[in-house]
């Protein structure tokens, strides 16, 4: 790719936004969460997406889900309450409908994966391995919408050996960059980050949605359909970025921080607390191109701080 | 780019509980359809975070109206916002309703706030698309307080009926008992036949248990219908799957696939 050099006359200090991720380079840290930007069809109606570090795409299991019962989504007080249910399309539509179109945009594609036991992971990892654009692995080990058979937790990430397993199997099936996604819903993020590590991954993402719910008092019934689900938005920003804060401080790969993002102040306190990139979320709901308006805030963050390279941001605050 | 910040030209109120609310139109979107809505951002704050649709009432050439009912935290920040007031716009979204097939009949059946968009379809079907007097709207409401839009219904030319829960105004119980009589009322007396296929189409918008008991009604007759749906959103667009609604053909989404979707089609 081209490298972008400001043009001749500004005097703007150049600003080296690439952050690495494993094998993968981003031009600048700002990604597409998973769950909440589809395949890029649609959001990019109203957002510049190929301005952007990379899209996550939606978690694609190895056969169709329809989904969780409605209702799915709910207002939650400074946040939102889903339970989609990882409702995709499956791999067969992901090769066929979806890789067409993330064909052709200019920015890496990171493809989410979620499976039931340790096969369907090696499955999934193997097909998308395949495709040009999909420059990363995901690893879904923590929606909280799905029962998993191959663990008796009610979350895979809640259960080191299974991480352990999940990760180091999939290290050997591909060579493309793997980032299992955890879930703060652990007694010690930090031993599972390191467990993750320790089975061969190249980041880690975190945090997916808290387990949560909400009562409709008038009908004295759960809010959602599928009666609880997973809670994000800027509520859960302070929880997240312990999350953060905690994981950096115990492993040595990057961390990809999320939870809450809604504008450049949050992504900046992410990055202070150790993210190497950033995810944005729910913000994407609330208003289609609040990733874009984010990296533009982290460049006038750096240019007004002087600072040259966005490295030097990442896990600079200190205790 | 269906994201725009729409001026507020004004905000008033019409009952107790009900507001209309007229912006400037967009200035690139040549074409808007009744039932489409606007996903409007209240407030800059958190509370509430996501933004809410809204159908469109009424369609001009300068501006837009919404009306809508005060039920919670964004409805009632809503209510407050003054002229001159920029909001966060998207829009129009979803697919509107099919009025392109020519009905020698139309009945428009609108519970509680569910006659918004039935006023911009009925504006779309004045004459000659339905032969003058050959509209009819059904209107419900818990109280005689939330009964809206019922006169500017009749300055259209239609025939508007009214029931409440309580009785204070019209007929006391549902509407769909109004819809039943005038349904029977137009058939054939002797034989108990109705007009053919084709004679009469039903729009309607309002409570899920409102809508399925239209359809019964509609069904046994062999009625057409078109219905627009709500489900909570959170993306607006088709990307977050919050807002599906069950259908023959499986999950569909009432923010891209609809609002407005064939009865026929929906699982109840
Ligand atoms: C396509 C579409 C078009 C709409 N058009 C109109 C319109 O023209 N005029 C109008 O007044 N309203 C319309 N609505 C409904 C409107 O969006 C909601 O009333 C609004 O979002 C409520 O926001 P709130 O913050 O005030 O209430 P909240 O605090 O979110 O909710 C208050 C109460 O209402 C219930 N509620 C809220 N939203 C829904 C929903 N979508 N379905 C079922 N129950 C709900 C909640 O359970 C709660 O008890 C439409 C909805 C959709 C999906
Ligand atoms: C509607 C919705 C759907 C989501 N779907 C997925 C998903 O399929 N896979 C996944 O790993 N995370 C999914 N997530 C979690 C987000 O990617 C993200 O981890 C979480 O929402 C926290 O970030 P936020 O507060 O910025 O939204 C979903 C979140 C929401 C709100
Ligand atoms: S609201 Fe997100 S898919 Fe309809």
């Amino acid at each position: 790719m081209v490298k972008k050099r400001p043009r001749r006359g500004t005097t703007r200090v150049p600003q080296k936004l690439k952050v690495k991720i494993g094998k993968l380079e981003l031009e600048n840290p700002v990604i597409l969460a998973s769950g909440t930007a589809g395949f890029g069809r649609e959001i990019r109606e109203f957002l510049d997406i190929e301005r952007l570090g990379a899209i996550v795409t939606k978690t694609i299991t190895l056969h169709k889900k329809e989904g969780n019962p409605p209702p799915r989504v709910v207002e939650a007080p400074w946040g939102l309450l889903n339970s989609i249910g990882l409702a995709n399309g499956g791999i067969k539509d992901f090769m066929f409908e979806q890789v067409p179109f993330l064909e052709s945009l200019r920015i890496p594609v990171i493809a989410s994966i979620s499976g039931d036991i340790l096969d369907e992971f090696i499955k999934l990892a193997e097909e998308v391995s395949r495709v040009g654009c999909v420059r990363a692995i995901e690893v879904n080990l923590s929606c909280p919408n799905v029962i998993h058979k191959g663990t008796r937790l009610p979350l895979l990430a809640q259960d080191r050996t299974a991480v352990e397993k999940i990760v180091s199997t999939l290290r050997k099936t591909t060579e493309k960059t793997l980032i299992p996604k955890l879930s703060p819903n652990v007694t010690d993020i930090k031993e599972i980050a390191k467990a993750a590590e320790g089975a061969g991954c190249d980041a880690v993402s975190l945090v997916n949605t808290y387990p949560a719910m909400l009562v409709d008092i008038h009908t004295m019934r759960p809010r959602l359909g599928n009666v609880c689900g997973g809670l994000s938005g800027p509520c859960i920003k302070p929880l997240a970025l312990k999350c953060v804060w905690d994981v950096h401080s115990a492993i040595d790969v990057p961390v990809i921080g999320m939870g809450g993002i809604m504008d450049a102040d949050d992504a900046i306190e992410f990055i202070l607390c150790g993210s190497s990139a950033v995810q944005v979320g729910t913000a994407n709901f609330v208003n289609p191109s609040a990733s874009l308006g984010i990296l533009e805030g982290i460049e006038q963050y750096m240019a007004k701080k002087g600072i040259a390279d966005i490295m030097d941001l990442v896990g600079a605050a200190k205790a | 780019m269906k994201q725009f910040k729409a001026k507020i030209i004004s905000n008033r109120k019409i009952a107790p509980e009900h507001y209309i609310l007229s912006f400037k139109r967009p200035e690139k979107e040549r074409r808007i359809e009744p039932g489409q809505f606007f996903y409007v951002k209240i407030s800059d704050s958190y509370r509430p975070l996501l933004r809410k649709p809204f159908s469109v009432h009424k369609i001009s050439g300068y501006s837009i109206e919404i009306l809508y009912k005060t039920i919670g935290e964004g409805t009632r920040a809503l209510s407050k916002r003054k002229k001159g007031d920029i909001l966060d716009m998207m829009g129009p979204l979803g697919k509107g309703f099919d009025a392109v097939r020519r009905h020698k009949k139309v009945m428009l059946v609108g519970g509680g706030h569910g006659v918004a968009p039935l006023y911009a379809l009925a504006k779309q079907l004045e004459y000659p698309a339905v032969p003058a007097g050959r509209l009819s709207i059904f209107i419900g409401a818990r109280t005689k307080d939330h009964i809206v839009c019922d006169k500017k219904f009749r300055r259209l030319g239609a025939r508007v009926y009214i029931a409440t829960d309580d009785g204070t105004r019209g007929h006391k119980g549902f509407v769909t008992d109004l819809l039943t009589r005038k349904i029977l009322g137009s058939r054939d007396k002797d034989t108990g036949e109705g007009r053919g296929k084709g004679h009469t189409a039903i729009y309607a918008c309002g409570p899920k248990e409102m809508l399925k008991s239209v359809w019964k009604v509609a069904r046994r007759y062999g009625i057409p219908c078109q219905f627009s749906l709500e489900e909570y959103m959170a993306c607006g667009i088709g990307t977050c799957l919050g807002c599906a609604v069950k259908t023959q053909s499986g999950y569909k989404l009432v923010c891209k696939d609809g609002p407005v979707f064939d009865a026929k089609e929906i699982v109840w």
